[in-house]
Formats: C-alpha cells, sequence, structure tokens
C-alpha cells in the first residue's frame, strides 16, 4: 500500500540502475581480509568527521582522537592564529605518544600553550612547530625546522571538523559535494548543548549503519516504544519514506514524523504529553534564525509531514536533522572486522528554562532506549553472518542506501587492488 | 532540600543524582515497585514542576529548585520501565550498552 509517491523509474532503488536489485552478499561484513582492504581502500582515503569546532572554541584548546582503523591517534587544536589543525599524535624524538593522560588509549581533550614529550620533553607549539630539544647539543645536526609534528589534512565544513591521511585527497568540500551544499547555513552554531553517548558494538561497522540507514525496522522493532494502539496502526502502515536521494559515494533518506508533535496526544505517553518532547526530540521549536526556511536539501522534498533527514557522509558519519530543531550524530569506528566503536551525540540549542531542559532529557533518554534495541540485533547478526549458511540477503526499496552503501565500499576496494595492480 | 511546595516528594531524595549514569544505574538496581512508589508520587507533580522552574534561568538554579530539576530527570529515567517496559531494563537489549559520555550539566 503506497502512502507516499515513488519516483518515475518505479522505484527508489530503479532509478539508480548502477545499484541493482538482486540480493546482496554479505560477506563484506565477515571477511577479515576485506577489512583490511576497507581501512586501506576506504579509511586511509576519505574525509571523517572527527568533532566539532565548539570542541577548541579558544586558542589552546585541543582534544586526541583515537582511529585505530587507521592505526593512529590524532591531536586537533586551534593555534595562536586562530586556526584549526590536525597532528599525528606522536612525538618526532622516538615516537612515543605525544598527548595522553594515564592511560595512552584513552582520548584526552584540554588547554595548553604548547605540548611538551612526557618522555624527553621536546616541545611543540600549537601550530606543530618543534620549539625545544632537551640537550639539543647532544644531537647531530638536527634542525629543529625539520622536526615539526607530522600533520594530517584538515578542513572544516559547517563547524564539523574532518581529516584526510591521503595528502592528495580532493578538497572537503568538493567530497560533500551536492549533499553536503544542500545542507549549507543549517544554524548548527547553535545547537551547542551536546550529550554523548558511546558503546563498543560485536559487529561489523556497515551493520550498525545498515540499521540506520532504514526506518523499514522502526514499527517492527521499536513497537513497544508507542501506544498499544498507535503500534498497531504504525505496523499496518510499514514505512515509506518521502525521499531518498543518492549522490555516490554519499546518501540520504527524508522521513516523515506524526510525532512532533502528535496530531492527537492520546497516541503518546503521558510523560510525553507532559513534557511535550519524544522521539523526535522537543515538539516546540528553539527561538532562533534558520529554521525557516530550511536549506534545500532539508526536507528535500518540501513535505509537510516531514520529520527527520538522515544524511550518511560517506564512510561512518551519519546526520540526522529534525523537524523540531535540534541534530544528531553518528559515527562507526571500527576496530575489527567484527567490532566497532559507536559514538551518537544529540545537539540541541542551549535550554533556558528547566521546562525546557527537561524536554531535552526526555529526548535524550527515549534516544538510548532505541539505541538499545538497535544495538543488540546486531551481534546476532554478525555471528549469523558469519555462519555462512545464508550468504546474499534481498533488500527491498525502502533499503536503497544499504545496498548503496555496499556497494561504495566495494568500489573503493576494487579500485584501490586494481591501481595497486 | 526540595521547594516548600514540593514536601512530599523528600521521601524520594535518594533519586536526587547529578548526572544520567547514576540515575541508570539507580534504575537499573530498583525494583519496579520502588520504582511505581516514585513514578505515582513524582508524576502529579511533574507539570507543576516544570511551571515552578520556568520562574529561575535553568543556568543558575538555587539549591532547592536545582534538586528539584535533579528530581525530575530521575521521573524521565523511570518513565520508561513504569509506562513502556514493565521492567527496569530495554527488553531485548542483552549485553549492548550504551554509555552517556557527555550531558549539559545544571
Amino acid at each position: 500500500m503506497a502512502f507516499f509517491p515513488k519516483p518515475a523509474a518505479g522505484s527508489w532503488t530503479e532509478q539508480y540502475p548502477e545499484l541493482g536489485t538482486a540480493p546482496v552478499n554479505y560477506e563484506d561484513s565477515i571477511d577479515p581480509a576485506y577489512y583490511e582492504a576497507e581501512r586501506e581502500a576506504v579509511f586511509r582515503r576519505t574525509w571523517l568527521n572527527i568533532g566539532r569546532i565548539e570542541q577548541v572554541p579558544r586558542v589552546g584548546n585541543y582534544f586526541t582522537k583515537e582511529l585505530a582503523v587507521v592505526d593512529t591517534s590524532l591531536v586537533v587544536v586551534r593555534g595562536k592564529d586562530k586556526q584549526i589543525r590536525a597532528f599525528h599524535n606522536i612525538c618526532r624524538h622516538r615516537g612515543n605518544k605525544l598527548v595522553w593522560n594515564d592511560y595512552p588509549g584513552e582520548e584526552v581533550k584540554g588547554t595548553c600553550r604548547q605540548f611538551t614529550c612526557k618522555y624527553h620533553a621536546w616541545r611543540y607549539n600549537l601550530e606543530g612547530e618543534l620549539t625545544f630539544v632537551q640537550q639539543e647539543g647532544e644531537f647531530f645536526d638536527l634542525d629543529k625546522a625539520d622536526f615539526g609534528l607530522k600533520a594530517v589534512r584538515c578542513e572544516i565544513w559547517e563547524g564539523f571538523i574532518f581529516v584526510n591521511l591521503d595528502p592528495d585527497a580532493r578538497p572537503l568540500a568538493e567530497y560533500l559535494g551536492e549533499m553536503g551544499k544542500g545542507v549549507e547555513g543549517y544554524p548548527f552554531h547553535e545547537m551547542t548543548e551536546v550529550f554523548g553517548y558511546k558503546a563498543e558494538v560485536g559487529s561489523n561497522w556497515k551493520l550498525f549503519i545498515d540499521a540506520f540507514a532504514e526506518f523499514y525496522h522502526a514499527p517492527v522493532l521499536h513497537q513497544k516504544q508507542a501506544t498499544k494502539e498507535e503500534a498497531e496502526k504504525l505496523l499496518g502502515f510499514g514505512f515509506e519514506a518521502l525521499h531518498y536521494e543518492v549522490t555516490t559515494p554519499h546518501g540520504m533518506v527524508s522521513a516523515w514524523g506524526g510525532m512532533s508533535p502528535p496530531k492527537d496526544p492520546s497516541m503518546v505517553k503521558p510523560i510525553e504529553r507532559v513534557l511535550r518532547s519524544g522521539l523526535f526530540g522537543p515538539w516546540d521549536r528553539p527561538d532562533i534564525e534558520g529554521l525557516e526556511p530550511l536549506p534545500p536539501g532539508v526536507n528535500p522534498a518540501r513535505h509537510r509531514a516531514w520529520g527527520v533527514d538522515s544524511f550518511h557522509f560517506f564512510p561512518n558519519f551519519m546526520l540526522l536533522v529534525w523537524a523540531p530543531g535540534w541534530y544528531l550524530t553518528y559515527h562507526y569506528w571500527p576496530t575489527a572486522v567484527d567490532r566497532h566503536i559507536f559514538e551518537a551525540k544529540l545537539y540541541f540549542v542551549p535550554a533556558k528554562t528547566g521546562r525546557q531542559r527537561l524536554a531535552q532529557e526526555l529526548a535524550a533518554v527515549t534516544f538510548k532506549e532505541y539505541a538499545l534495541q538497535d544495538a543488540n540485533t546486531l551481534e546476532a547478526t554478525q555471528t549469523m553472518l558469519k555462519s555462512r549458511a545464508v550468504t546474499d540477503f534481498p533488500l527491498n526499496d525502502q533499503e536503497i542506501l544499504l545496498r548503496h552503501l555496499h556497494k561504495v565500499v566495494g568500489d573503493h576496494v576494487k579500485e584501490h587492488a586494481n591501481a595497486a595492480g | 532540600m526540595l521547594p516548600a511546595e514540593f514536601a512530599e516528594l523528600e521521601k524520594f531524595g535518594a533519586w536526587v543524582l547529578e548526572t544520567e549514569p547514576e540515575r541508570y544505574a539507580k534504575r537499573l538496581a530498583s525494583s519496579m515497585e520502588e520504582m511505581q512508589a516514585f513514578y505515582d508520587a513524582a508524576f502529579p507533580h511533574l507539570e507543576p514542576a516544570a511551571a515552578h522552574l520556568d520562574g529561575f534561568p535553568v543556568d543558575d538554579l538555587p539549591e532547592a529548585e536545582r534538586n528539584l530539576l535533579l528530581l525530575m530527570f530521575s521521573l524521565v529515567m523511570v518513565s520508561f520501565p513504569i509506562e513502556v517496559w514493565k521492567q527496569a531494563r530495554v527488553p531485548d537489549s542483552g549485553a549492548a550498552y550504551l554509555d552517556l559520555v557527555l550531558e549539559p550539566r545544571v
């Protein structure tokens, strides 16, 4: 039963003939050799979002980011010239990790005037230049200018800090392309109140992207979260998106959002009625500029019933823009073929009153309840994929972004292998 | 510890907790009967509490109002077990966890 129109091609998927419609092979999520190829072909060669500029608002603010998938740790710092730079977190003297506290594997943040290595006190300024060498005279023809921190490509888009380990990568804005351009101008900078979550998940990184790239599961997996009558109705309707867009390597889905606010308050739980908030966020829009009109890429179908857009920026960054005026990010950082670290952050306009803050608290608590249901299906899926009892799986039209993700990763792996000869 | 008009909630002072990890841990450690008693007592005060808190800027709350807000955060925390799950844990969430690592402090 179709509630929302599909494109002239007959389906969202067939609009993009290169995607095909055949069942998809999931060997790419269980094969350790393929994972090794992904690390080289995807994660060492694409733009990775590792934070927001609000994390380093002032000169000397820094944070570190552990990137096991590319075997490195980065330090991101705002220099005296206000520029944000990223460096490999390694001392040029003998390879000690430069910035860490107590446990070398744990990410840290802070403020400093310079970085001093714990080992032999080599010092680097905020721009990465080596400024002091302990007993410099003991070295042989050492020119400090040759031993600055090793920089990593670092560019900013709409306040999101991206890095790329490939020095020859095309510029970030070009990489994000039309999909990025369509979102530009959204008031991300107003949404500085953050709830952050983290978990280590026992599945391939692509499986969790799969889980969040389709809403086909929502009326089923999450049915207990709605009132009984509402859940039955939702299950009867199933899920249909308002719009899908694929601009390789990225993709997005635009979905309806009847819950923000609901047409009939009896559809939602008692606490949601009092606090006027829920999964889709606080129902009352924050009083800021930039939400009306929205940038052209947000709610691209310009549908009245729009609730949320989910953008997948390849490879591992998802950005969800919600109708009531807040956003959510997901990151999936692989640590092994069958493990990854999942990070989620909810960003709101800072609450002015306790009531507003309570509405945000309910949205954040609700998010966690849903995400826990999502996360636990993944380990179950990973173990059964590994059985190889079934290898190919039919993906429906509402799962177009999954089909696209696995194809794009495959294309990167193939191209890289071909280039290597 | 709470504003005078919320005095009857004083006995739930153990639910005045600073952080989400503390509130989540208390939820998992509580029986349904304990959470039901807290929910039944606190829920009718939620709207009055929100209205009362509207009289103060959230980043500069007096001690009693701050405690009230933290107590209502705990009401939000137990609302899922009471209104939805009928148990403390998210059903079928098994070994899955999701740690809150960053939250706006009040």
